[in-house]
């Protein structure tokens, strides 16, 4: 099972690598919004200050719908999906492959974003570990949800538009959450930040145990 | 022993009925022509055969399981060329057949063997599949299938974009699947490419089986009285199938072709000919 999980993220990763839509798209858009925030709530510092986290896993779930819709496309085009099904990998080591070439590929993206809300808006942390661990769990949860949902819309002919209408309201939780823990992380709120983490990890728990029972079904029927 | 058993299926793709009622039953080593106009059912025919459909109704079974329940298992063992080559365009030709490999558990080894049967060159193995034409992108969806070693050979319009050598190609490895025991179905439209091959001809209209032919023109059809052939003097002994017809001679007329020509008796037996009009080069 781990030798398929990972023949499929190495796959999909390479498609990636090859293809530069990461680099060459996605890392840019993300900084750009997030300039974008800045310089709309620069005037005041503190309201800046006071809105990095929301703004910066808000900026996080507009990448994972690229992230996803990525994901999604290289299975749908020339009916790759078919070899997938033929190939005789288990449909739960295709999710868990799929979800972890897209989650890796956003903690790339948050880890260059972390870089930039910490030049563009002056941010200071204050937790390293809770700020790094809300990415890892958050990160895991979004690409599950997204590539459970990426799957759902597969077979819809205007799935880049169903995408982020379906997915952007189910990743609200981990927006709140992650949000939350991203603010006891920089110390902007006194907030428990480990609590909320572990809201996050229930989220990616409910989302991967979906995935296991249901990505099978939603590949043969896409 | 029988590859695939179809007994009044029914698939639905969404509520239209794409197949209503097909009857079919191959056996081990067949080479199986599926011919029919477009949108007869054939596609839908291979792809249920293959384990991507759901069968609404009917029994279907293939290498002895029920596609109703077990569909991943028969997948595993199929091998299906459509009228998309289902490759990475992003991966190269080399990494695209690795990727079907280590899925199946196959020696990587077996992947520069399978390009060098299907005739993609060497140079081409470290190109991403994006940047071929379509008839090298068949070839090597098609070594794709080859390098499974499917038990049931799935192949839609296998001769498609292909050039003569690649279809020469194409020929020589549904002979040679078939001498190897395997099962091969392939729907075309090129039947002057297909006769050639086929051991017997199926042809879908309306997603249903309208005629189910055995023919011999691969075999030594010089045994064969041809000139007397009558529906009702046709030796099927030796044949389990509807009608037994000989294309290379008047395909007007049924024939005397049997698989074991050698003891066909076209005097003696009498053959169902349930269909035989809808057999002929639709």
């Amino acid at each position: 099972m781990l030798a398929d999980v990972w023949l499929v993220t190495d796959k999909d990763l390479r498609i990636e690598w090859r293809s530069r839509v990461t680099l060459s798209q996605v890392v840019p858009f993300a900084l750009t919004v997030l300039v974008l925030f800045g310089f709309a709530l620069d005037a005041n510092r503190g309201v800046l200050n006071a809105a990095t986290s929301g703004l910066f896993w808000l900026t996080v779930l507009f990448v994972t719908v690229v992230a996803v819709a990525r994901s999604t496309a290289i299975e749908t085009a020339d009916g790759a999906r078919r070899a997938l099904l033929l190939a005789g990998i288990e449909p739960a080591a295709v999710f868990f492959g799929k979800t972890l070439a897209v989650a890796l590929q956003l903690l790339g993206v948050e880890i260059l974003m972390v870089g930039g809300v910490l030049v563009f808006y002056g941010t200071t942390v204050e937790s390293l570990p809770l700020l790094l661990a809300t990415c890892a769990v958050a990160t895991v949860g979004i690409a599950a949800s997204g590539t459970l949902l990426g799957a759902l819309v597969a077979g819809v002919r205007a799935r880049e538009t169903v995408l982020p209408i379906l997915l952007l309201p189910l990743l609200a939780p981990v927006l709140i959450a992650a949000s939350r823990a991203f603010d006891d992380a920089l110390g902007v709120l006194a907030v428990d930040g480990w609590a909320w983490l572990g809201l996050l990890g229930g989220f990616g728990v409910v989302n991967a145990a979906l995935g296991t029972l249901a990505y099978g079904r939603l590949l043969e029927e896409a | 022993m029988s590859i695939v058993v179809l007994r009044d299926a029914v698939v639905l793709l969404g509520r239209f009925p794409a197949l209503s009622g097909v009857d079919l039953e191959i056996g081990a080593a067949e080479v199986v022509l599926l011919q029919g106009p477009n949108g007869a059912g054939k596609s839908t025919l291979l792809r249920l055969c293959a384990g991507l459909l759901r069968p609404h109704s009917g029994t279907s079974v293939v290498l002895g399981h029920d596609l109703s329940k077990s569909r991943a298992v028969v997948r595993r063992s199929v091998g299906l060329l459509g009228h998309d080559t289902a490759l990475y365009d992003d991966l190269t030709v080399t990494e695209n057949l690795q990727f079907l490999a280590r899925a199946a558990r196959i020696e990587l080894e077996e992947v520069g063997s399978a390009l060098d049967r299907l005739g993609v060159a060497a140079r081409l193995h470290d190109v991403v599949v994006g940047r071929l034409s379509a008839g090298q992108r068949r070839r090597v969806a098609l070594a794709g299938v080859a390098l499974r070693r499917p038990e049931l050979w799935l192949l839609d319009e296998p001769h498609a974009g292909l050039d003569q050598g690649g279809r020469d190609l194409v020929d020589g490895l549904v002979s040679e699947a078939a001498a190897g025991g395997a099962t091969v179905l392939v729907a075309s439209h090129e039947l002057d490419r297909t006769l050639a091959l086929k051991t017997r001809r199926v042809t879908v209209a309306g997603g249903t089986i309208t005629a189910d032919v055995v023919d011999a023109c691969a075999v030594d059809t010089d045994s064969v009285d041809t000139d007397s052939a009558d529906t009702d003097s046709v030796d099927t002994d030796s044949v389990d199938t509807d009608v037994v017809d000989a294309c290379a001679v008047d395909t007007d007329v049924v024939d005397a072709c049997a698989v074991d020509t050698d003891s066909a008796d076209t005097d003696s037996v009498e053959a169902d000919v349930t269909g035989v009009a809808g057999g002929r080069g639709s």
